[in-house]
C-alpha cells in the first residue's frame, strides 16, 4: 500500500525466525495423519462413489494407496517429485552450510594481545572454521601459513619443524603444528545461544592446610581436560570465564608433559616428584609430582566397541555443536581399526538407533550416518544413554573396550533429569564393563555439573570441544589416552613432614578430594590413567621456619619431640592403582627429599615450571587467593621460558590466553 | 506445475493418504508461521501448528471449494489462535504468566532485528481485531480483500481498519516508549 506499511512488510519478510522445528513438524505431521486415518479408515469402507476424474491420477502420487489410471492436472507428478527435491535441497543445504564456511584467517597478534569489542559486523568474518580440509588446504597452498602465529619466533620453530620432517610424516606434522594456533577466535557467534546458563558445581579452594593437625592429603587423579577448552572458549570471546569453569588441575593436565616414563607395563606409570621455590612466594616451596603414564604401541592395542550416544536435540543447532560434532566423530573414526565396530544412537525428544553395531572399515556407511544427522526437539538424555548401554552391551567385546562416547551441550530436559539418579545408573553399567566418556559441546547453556557427573562415575573422561583443532587433539592425537585405560582407581597419598613442614595447600583437585582411610578402600572409586597420559599435582608448601606461615603457633601447643624417620624428608608420596579389570590395588611410594630441591625456580624442571605457569593462570582466573601480587605478564614469562618443542602449538595458545585474559571483560554484555 | 491445493483436498477427501501427507507438508510452515505471529513465542507455535494440522485433517472432509483454499486454511489457523487467547484469558493466565511468556519472547526474538521486536510488541497492544488484520495484511501480504475473506468482513473494513493501524502504529512511534 502505501511506503509506510512496504516497509514494516519488508521487516516482517526479513524475519527469518517463523519456521517450524523440522522435528515439530514431522512430529505434527504425524499426529494429523493418525487423525486423518481414524476419520477416513472408517468413512472410505463401503462407500461407493462413482469413479471421479481425479481418481485416475492416483497412481502418480508416491505412496498412493490405490493404483488407478491418470491424469488430472499435470502438475501432480511434478507436485510429489518437488516435495522430494525439496528435502534433499534441504539436507545438502545443511551440509553446505557447515562445510564451506569460508575460511579466514585469525587475527594477527596485536589484535590477540588487546581484542576489540566485539562488533556485529565482524561475525560474518568470524565465521572462520571448522572442518579441517579447509584449513589443511590453506595450509597447503601457502606454506607460510596463515598468519595466525603469535610470535616470529614461533614461526621459526615451525618452520624448523618442517625442515626436520622426514617424507613419511609430512602430512601429519603439517597439519599438527599450525592446529593449535588457528584454532584462535573461530568462535561462531552469528547463531542464537542462550547466555549465561552454563552450569558449574560450586568449588572452594582448596584452603591451606596445618601439616602437624592434618599431615595426610588424599585426592583422586583427574585426566579431564574440560575446563581448560571451556576457559579457552570464554577468553576467545573476550570474556573471563566463570569461577567455577575453572578447574586448575584441569587446566593443568590439559596439556602433555614430557615426563620420564615407566619402563615396561608391570608397572603402569612413574611418578616425578620435584620440589623448588613458588614463583608467587619467594617463602614457600612448591612440591610437583609428575605422572607418565605407560605409552601402549599399535599392536598391543585392544579392539575398541565404541557407541556414540549423539545428542541431536533442538539446542544442539548450532555451528559451534552439531556441525563440529559430526566432524569431531568422523576424525575419530579416521582413527579406529578395522576391526573395531562403532554404533550410532541419537536421542531427542526420543531416542533411537542410527547406525546398528558396524565394523570401522566400513567407513563411508559410519561417515554416511554421521552426515544425515540433524537437531530438533527436546532432549530425552536418559533414555538415549539406556540404548546406548544396551548396544554397547550387544556387541560386548570382553579382551576389548567397551565404550560409550557421548556428545551432549548436557542439557537433559526430558525423562531422568536428575544427576543423582544417572550417576547411579552409569555406576551400576560401569560393574559390566562398559565405560562412558563424555564430550560436551556448546556454550551458554552448557551443563558442566552433569557432564562431570557422568564421565567420573563412568569411569571415563570428560573433554570439552570447542574448535575442530580441540576435536583433533583428543580424539586423533590423543585417542590412546582417551580410549585405552592402563590403570584404574589410581588415587594420590601425600603424608607431609611436620618437622619439616608447616603448612600446604593442594593446587585444585577441590572436586577429587578423597578421605584419608579412602585411599586404602579399593572399592572407592577414582580416576583412571589412559595409555601415554601425564598427570600433574602440585602442592604449595610451607617449609618450617619461613616467614611465610598463615597459621601463627599456639602459645599452649604442646612442643613434640621430632620423628625419628625422615629428617631429611618432605614428605612421602603414596600412589594406589588397580591394573585394569583387577580388583586388588597395588602401591608404589617414593620420599620427598629436601636435598634434591631446587633452590631457583629456573633451576627446576622444564615440563615443572609450565605446569606451574599454567597452575598460576588458573588460580589466577579463580581470584588469586593465594598468588600475591604475581600478574598475567608473570604467568606469560614463566610460560614463555618453559615452552619447549610445543609440537602441537599448545604451550604458544597457552601464551596467547594468559595475553586475552588481561583484557578480558569480567560479564558478557546482553545481546540485543 | 505441481498438483494443484485443490485437486490434493479432493484426493485427500477420497481417503489418499498421501495426498493428504501432501497437503500437510506444503502448508505445515504457514500454520506455524501463524501461529508463531499470533502467540509470539515457539513452543506455544509448535503445539498450536500440531493442532490446527490435527483440526484440518478432520475438517478436510468438509471442504466445498467455496473459498478459496489458502483463505481457508488461514480461517483454521486463525480460529485457533483466537481460541488460544481466549483460553489463556479465561484462565487468568495472561496476567499470571506475563512474566514468563514475556521471558520465553525476549528469548525466542533474540536472534530477530529490533525493529520487528518493536513491530510484534507494537502491534500487541493492538485491540484482537485490529491485531488480526494487521498480521494477515503486513505479515503474511494479504490483499485488503484476501484478508477480508478471511475475517469474513468486506474490503472496505479491512481498509478502515489498517487505517486504524497505521494511526496508532505512528502514534506508538512517535512516543517511542521501546
Amino acid at each position: 500500500m502505501t511506503d509506510e506499511f512496504d516497509e514494516l512488510k519488508a521487516r516482517f519478510r526479513a524475519e527469518k525466525g517463523p519456521n517450524p522445528e523440522p522435528q515439530a513438524k514431522a512430529a505434527g505431521i504425524v499426529r494429523a495423519m493418525a487423525r486423518y486415518d481414524e476419520i477416513f479408515s472408517t468413512r472410505s469402507q463401503g462407500k461407493a462413489r462413482g469413479l471421479r476424474l481425479i481418481e485416475r491420477v492416483r497412481g502418480l502420487i508416491p505412496g498412493s494407496t490405490k493404483m488407478h489410471g491418470l491424469k488430472l492436472s499435470h502438475g501432480l507428478m511434478a507436485g510429489a517429485s518437488l516435495a522430494v527435491l525439496t528435502l534433499v535441497v534441504v539436507n545438502s543445504g545443511l551440509l553446505r552450510e557447515a562445510q564451506n564456511i569460508p575460511f579466514t584467517t585469525s587475527p594477527d597478534q596485536d589484535e590477540v594481545a588487546t581484542p576489540e569489542p566485539r562488533k556485529a559486523e565482524l561475525k560474518q568474518e568470524n565465521l572462520a572454521a571448522k572442518p579441517a580440509e579447509n584449513e589443511i588446504d590453506t595450509l597447503a597452498e601457502s606454506p607460510p601459513s596463515p598468519a595466525p602465529l603469535p610470535s616470529l619466533e614461533m614461526q621459526g620453530t615451525m618452520a624448523r619443524q618442517k625442515m626436520a620432517v622426514d617424507a613419511g610424516s609430512v602430512g601429519y606434522l603439517q597439519k599438527a603444528p599450525a592446529s593449535g594456533i588457528v584454532a584462535q577466535g573461530d568462535q561462531i557467534d552469528s547463531y542464537y545461544r542462550d547466555q549465561g546458563r552454563d552450569k558449574f558445581t560450586d568449588i572452594e579452594t582448596n584452603p591451606v592446610k596445618i601439616a602437624k593437625d592434618e599431615p595426610v592429603s588424599t585426592f583422586s587423579v583427574d585426566v579431564d581436560t574440560a575446563s581448560y577448552s571451556f576457559v579457552r572458549g570464554s577468553l576467545n570471546q573476550n570474556l573471563l570465564p566463570q569461577k567455577d569453569a575453572v578447574r586448575v588441575e584441569e587446566m593443568v593436565n590439559y596439556f602433555p608433559y614430557d615426563y620420564a616414563g615407566p619402563a615396561d607395563r608391570a608397572v603402569p606409570f612413574k611418578a616425578n616428584v620435584s620440589v623448588f621455590p613458588t614463583p608467587w612466594n619467594p617463602d614457600t616451596k612448591l612440591m610437583h609430582i609428575g605422572i607418565k603414564g605407560f605409552s601402549l604401541n599399535g599392536q598391543e592395542k585392544p579392539k575398541s566397541n565404541l557407541v556414540f550416544l549423539i545428542d541431536t536435540s533442538g539446542s544442539m543447532d548450532s555451528p559451534d555443536k552439531l556441525p563440529l560434532l559430526q566432524n569431531a566423530m568422523k576424525m575419530l573414526v579416521e582413527t579406529l581399526g578395522p576391526e573395531d565396530t562403532v554404533s550410532i544412537v541419537t536421542y531427542a525428544g526420543s531416542a533411537g538407533t542410527v547406525l546398528e553395531p558396524t565394523k570401522a572399515k566400513d567407513k563411508t556407511k559410519i561417515v554416511g550416518a554421521l552426515d544425515r544427522l540433524m537437531a530438533g526437539g527436546s532432549t530425552a538424555g536418559a533414555e538415549g544413554i539406556r540404548q546406548a548401554y544396551q548396544l554397547a552391551e550387544r556387541s560386548f567385546d570382553k579382551t576389548g573396550i567397551n565404550r560409550v562416547i557421548l556428545a551432549t551441550d548436557g542439557d537433559f530436559n526430558v525423562g531422568i533429569t536428575d544427576p543423582e539418579e544417572l550417576k547411579s545408573f552409569v555406576e551400576r553399567k560401569r560393574e559390566t564393563g562398559v565405560t562412558l566418556s563424555v564430550l560436551g559441546f556448546g556454550r551458554g547453556n552448557y551443563n558442566d555439573e552433569m557432564m562431570q557427573t557422568l564421565a567420573q562415575n563412568g569411569n571415563g573422561n570428560a573433554a570439552y570441544i570447542d574448535t575442530i583443532n580441540e576435536a583433533r587433539k583428543v580424539l586423533v592425537d590423543e585417542v590412546s589416552a582417551t580410549l585405552f585405560t592402563i590403570a584404574q582407581d589410581v588415587k594420590i597419598q601425600v603424608e607431609f613432614n611436620p618437622d619439616t613442614v608447616s603448612e600446604y595447600r593442594l593446587i585444585g583437585y577441590e572436586t577429587r578430594m578423597l578421605k584419608r582411610e579412602d585411599f586404602n578402600n579399593d572399592k572407592v572409586d577414582a580416576g583412571d590413567i589412559g595409555s601415554g597420559h601425564t598427570v600433574t599435582a602440585i602442592y604449595e608448601i610451607t617449609p618450617k621456619d619461613s616467614k611465610a606461615k598463615l597459621n601463627d603457633d599456639l602459645r599452649y601447643g604442646e612442643t613434640s619431640t621430632p620423628a625419628a624417620a625422615g629428617a631429611g624428608e618432605y614428605g612421602f608420596v603414596k600412589i594406589r592403582y588397580k591394573l585394569p579389570g583387577e580388583k586388588d590395588s597395588k602401591l608404589i611410594s617414593e620420599p620427598v627429599k629436601i636435598g634434591a630441591a631446587a633452590t631457583t625456580v629456573e633451576a627446576a624442571p622444564q615440563e615443572a615450571r609450565f605446569a606451574v605457569a599454567v597452575a598460576a593462570f588458573g588460580q589466577l582466573l579463580r581470584g588469586g587467593q593465594y598468588t600475591k601480587s604475581y600478574s598475567y605478564d608473570d604467568v606469560i614469562a614463566l610460560a614463555q621460558g618453559a615452552k619447549g618443542s610445543d609440537a602441537f602449538g599448545y604451550r604458544a595458545e597457552f601464551i596467547n590466553l594468559a595475553r586475552l585474559a588481561k583484557t578480558a571483560q569480567g560479564l558478557e554484555p546482553l545481546k540485543q | 506445475m505441481s498438483a494443484s491445493d485443490l485437486d490434493l483436498v479432493r484426493l485427500s477427501q477420497d481417503g489418499d493418504r498421501a495426498a493428504f501427507r501432501l497437503l500437510l507438508e506444503r502448508h505445515y510452515g504457514l500454520l506455524y508461521r501463524v501461529a508463531y505471529r499470533f502467540l509470539g513465542n515457539r513452543a506455544e507455535a509448535e503445539d498450536a501448528a500440531q493442532e490446527m494440522a490435527m483440526t484440518l485433517a478432520e475438517k478436510i472432509g468438509s471442504f466445498r471449494g467455496r473459498s478459496r483454499f489458502s483463505t481457508w486454511i488461514y480461517q483454521i489457523a486463525l480460529n485457533h489462535c483466537r481460541d488460544q487467547a481466549r483460553r489463556q484469558k479465561s484462565l487468568g493466565r495472561m496476567q499470571t504468566a506475563f512474566v514468563e511468556v514475556e521471558a520465553h519472547r525476549t528469548a525466542d526474538w533474540a536472534d530477530s532485528d529490533r525493529r520487528v521486536q518493536w513491530l510484534y510488541r507494537a502491534i500487541d497492544r493492538l485491540k484482537p481485531d485490529l491485531k488480526e488484520t494487521a498480521l494477515l495484511v503486513l505479515a503474511e501480504e494479504m490483499s485488503h480483500a484476501e484478508a477480508g475473506d478471511v475475517l469474513g468482513i468486506k474490503e472496505a473494513t479491512v481498509s478502515w481498519r489498517m487505517h486504524e493501524v497505521r494511526k496508532q502504529l505512528s502514534q506508538m512511534a512517535t512516543t517511542n516508549d521501546d
